[in-house]
């Protein structure tokens, strides 16, 4: 799936280097011979760095003997090195092939016509000084690589109902439209304008509420529109490039460095239509669908984006907070898709960008085709006690398949230790026993005793792709129909499973299901969590564990609607907001989360290490994501430090005491071996007769 | 997915039942995986199988010296045990795909991982 990561230079830090250092390097070339070899093992343990980066985090082997093409360490569009800085220094020493350029990478691939030529650049240019797009210096470090190749990413398209217009306004008519803005005046109650962390912003016809991401219809700003606009907007109208007529403008500027968290305007507050005049310079915006796909797209100059249908109601779109944009390097490419043809990408420095982001105030209620990201359509459905095997179904989808396919990385690092208990029932089965562990996850448990023969299975594709890079046997299925051969089985666990489906019916069909695979006298073991977490006077080590700031937690779990939750569950819509705004920046700057007024969820939230109130609930997960390794990429710095990142929420039925055993019992064909409580679960080991 | 998890492996379509085993196997990408040759594994492992389905998906892999049946003895025949090792444990289908032989419903094998997923109407309730 094609994908385009943040820029990163962790990949080659220290390498970078300090003005210090290279005044050190310059001036032991006048010194001793002892001096000079010194500065040589430098270079040399640099240059073997950088190929042991390039192998460990992308893949590229380098070779120890010269070959036509070579990588090119810290010369990459990823370090802020552009083509055209690049490619004279390259050509000094012969005549280039091809330079590659692949985005976001702190490296390049470059091809010469001959051996002879590239040797002479990998003589010359190793530990060559170079001054960067941001004159810092950087260092050179070159490698040869068999061939020169990176992996197209495939031919993007534009999202469906997304169009860019080119030259849509005139030189004089963008400079009339600049010069109207005065950012300086005092605005007291006239069009809301303010100084955000990441942009400045003017409203016009409605102020936009950052507080609840939409517009309060009942008090249009006085003034409307700006007149100026007023004669643009029916030209455009009237030569068919937008079928409405907007009442609400929003003014962005943004400077260099500047960006707009991904989101999507709030269905409810805006009709379908939304269009972007882009002023003064021109940037990459990048839209996002759920699924992960990436695409940028060129707005330029006096361009007007217009977003309609699909990518208005469910990409996500966003600028990126960086200085330089990742840009087609041919003259002819203006606007759209940055295409992946690592042979035609340069750097292009960016220039302060004024939007005029015409839209119109919704009246109704919001119908669209994409209820998942609707707030329209999510107050109807939020997360309740199922009435139905329909609605169990649908609870089980959103809050617990859904979200651990979201989490799965996240939630994988958390669970590492196997718990004991679990681990001597597997080593005390017989040799050569085949057991099949349903609801596997991770696959931890898959591979603690050798001399048995195991495969896992689970509903999350995510975490059966880490069963599979742990070279276990493991597959993709639901609990409740599982594609082994009834009786093949001589033993069956099941971790941390039955507790996540939504009706008492549903639970027994899960353990009918498991003890349909085993062999008349195969024994299966169950554990589920636990209603009590503190039994026989002692504490579960759930609870035992809270030390954290029990106040943030609360505030999360109750400020949190089932609103956000639904977004927060397709991936990559998943931003704090999930409309037009930096809310996720003034929200918890102001000390608190968006406390919108939706209805209820009729399920309860637990607060986390905290005793159980209900025993069916939902369990908040803080998604905590780990660079390099998750999908998600969070641009927003800055943010870091007062995000507490997207919060997901698990179904879960809590088992009072003996309520795992009686479902047990309602099977004919078992008989209970043990019935136990290990730290706030409670555990049955049952033997098919 | 090695042979002998496929072994195990059964379609669970609505209605199809015991008719759903063996899966029909078909690979566009097989490796060999060399694994560690445990004699007393193989031997207890070779009473558990499904002996037709496996030499049907052998047949589909194209994969010669697969014993037709367990010969007599074999707990003591090291050349036998060998190559049900081979077979068993360290044929890995990357690619491929699983059909239903009742239904005719194909399973996608990618990565070395089925996906067995059935939507609400193919499951039995």
């Amino acid at each position: 799936m094609p994908r385009v990561l943040a820029a990163t230079s962790f990949l080659f830090k220290g390498i970078r280097a300090s003005p210090l250092r290279s005044r050190i390097v310059m001036n032991s070339n006048h010194q001793s011979n002892y001096k000079l070899s010194k500065t040589e093992k430098k270079l040399l343990r640099k240059q073997i760095k950088a190929r042991h980066t390039l192998l460990r985090h992308e893949g590229i082997e380098t070779v120890s003997y010269a070959t036509q093409s070579l990588i090119v360490a810290n010369g990459g569009l990823g370090n802020q090195v552009s083509r055209n800085q690049l490619l004279p220094v390259l050509e000094k020493c012969g005549s280039v092939d091809a330079l590659l350029m692949p985005p976001n990478k702190p490296y390049s691939c470059v091809r010469y016509k001959t051996v002879e030529e590239s040797k002479k650049a990998y003589d010359t240019l190793n530990g060559k000084e170079i001054v960067d797009d941001l004159g810092q210096k950087i260092i050179l470090y070159l490698n040869f690589v068999e061939k020169a190749q990176w992996k197209e990413l495939g031919l993007q398209a534009l999202p469906p109902g997304l169009k860019v217009i080119e030259e849509i306004i005139s030189s004089e008519d963008e400079k009339m439209l600049l010069e109207s803005v005065n950012w300086t005046e005092d605005t007291d109650n006239q069009n809301f304008q303010k100084s955000l962390k990441h942009r400045r912003v003017k409203h016009f016809g409605y102020e936009f509420h950052y507080e609840n991401n939409n517009v309060d219809r009942d008090k249009p700003l006085p003034g409307g529109l700006p007149d100026v606009c007023e004669s643009i907007l029916e030209k455009w109208l009237k030569e068919g490039f937008i079928k409405h007529k907007p009442d609400q403008l929003t003014i962005n500027q943004y400077e260099p460095g500047h960006g707009i968290p991904a989101h999507i305007d709030t269905h409810s507050a805006f009709e379908d239509e939304i269009v972007s005049l882009s002023l003064g310079s021109e940037i990459v915006m990048d839209f996002k669908h759920p699924d992960g796909m990436t695409v940028p797209v060129m707005l330029p100059c006096r361009s007007l984006l217009v977003m309609t249908g699909e990518s208005r109601y469910l990409w996500t779109h966003g600028i990126t907070p960086r200085k330089f944009d990742t840009v087609q390097a041919s003259k002819g490419h203006k606007s759209g898709i940055i295409t992946s043809d690592v042979e035609d990408l340069t750097l292009n420095k960016r220039g302060i960008r004024t939007s005029f982001t015409f839209r119109k105030v919704r009246q109704t209620p919001c119908n669209c085709s994409y209820p998942l990201v609707c707030d329209s359509q999510m107050k109807e459905t939020p997360a309740s006690f199922p009435e139905s095997d329909k609605e169990a179904l649908q609870l089980e989808q959103d809050y617990v398949h859904r979200v651990y396919e979201e989490i799965a990385r996240h939630f994988s690092s958390t669970r590492h230790t196997p718990w004991p208990h679990i681990v001597e029932f597997l080593k005390a089965l017989p040799s050569g026993s085949l057991v099949a562990d349903i609801g596997c996850g991770n696959g931890k448990y898959l591979g603690i005793n050798k001399e048995l023969y195991m495969i896992g299975c689970d509903h999350s594709q995510n975490l059966v792709d880490i069963c599979r890079e742990r070279q276990y046997q493991a597959f993709v299925c639901d609990a409740l129909a599982v594609p082994i051969r009834s009786g093949s089985c001589d033993a069956c666990i099941s971790i941390a499973v039955i507790h996540h489906f939504a009706t008492v019916e549903r639970r027994v069909a899960a353990l009918q299901e498991l003890v349909r695979l085993l062999r008349p006298g195969g024994k299966a073991l169950i554990y589920v969590w636990a209603m009590e977490q503190e039994y026989n006077k002692k504490k579960s080590k759930y609870l035992r564990e809270n030390r954290t700031n029990q106040g943030r937690k609360e505030e999360i779990s109750n400020d949190t609607s089932v609103q956000e939750l639904l977004v927060k569950q397709l991936p990559n819509v998943g931003n704090q907001d999930s409309a037009h705004s930096v809310s996720s920046i003034n929200d918890f700057q102001d000390g608190g989360c968006n406390s919108r007024n939706v209805a209820n969820s009729k399920l309860p939230i637990h607060t986390n290490r905290t005793s159980f109130h209900s025993q069916d609930l939902l369990v908040p997960w803080h998604f905590k994501g780990t660079p390099g390794k998750d999908k998600r990429v969070e641009p927003f710095g800055p943010l870091g430090s007062c995000d507490p990142g997207p919060v997901f929420h698990r179904y879960y039925h809590v088992f009072c005491e003996g309520e795992l055993e009686a479902a047990c019992r309602t099977l004919s064909n078992i008989s209970i071996l043990q019935s136990y409580y290990d730290q706030g679960n409670w555990c049955v080991i049952l033997q098919k007769v | 997915m090695r042979l002998l998890t496929h072994n195990l492996l059964s379609s669970h379509v609505r209605g199809v039942g015991p008719r759903g085993f063996p899966l029909r196997l078909q690979a566009t990408e097989v490796r060999i995986n060399p694994v560690e040759f445990n004699p007393d594994f193989i031997v207890r492992m070779i009473p558990k199988v499904e002996w037709a389905a496996l030499l049907e998906a052998a047949d589909n892999l194209h994969l010669i010296e697969v014993p037709k049946e367990p010969i007599q003895g074999y707990e003591h025949n090291e050349e036998f045990l060998r190559k049900m090792h081979h077979v068993l444990l360290e044929v890995e289908v990357l690619e491929g795909t699983l059909q239903c032989p009742e239904s005719g419903r194909v399973f996608p094998i990618s990565r070395g991982i089925p996906n067995m997923l059935l939507s609400d109407e193919e499951t039995e309730t």
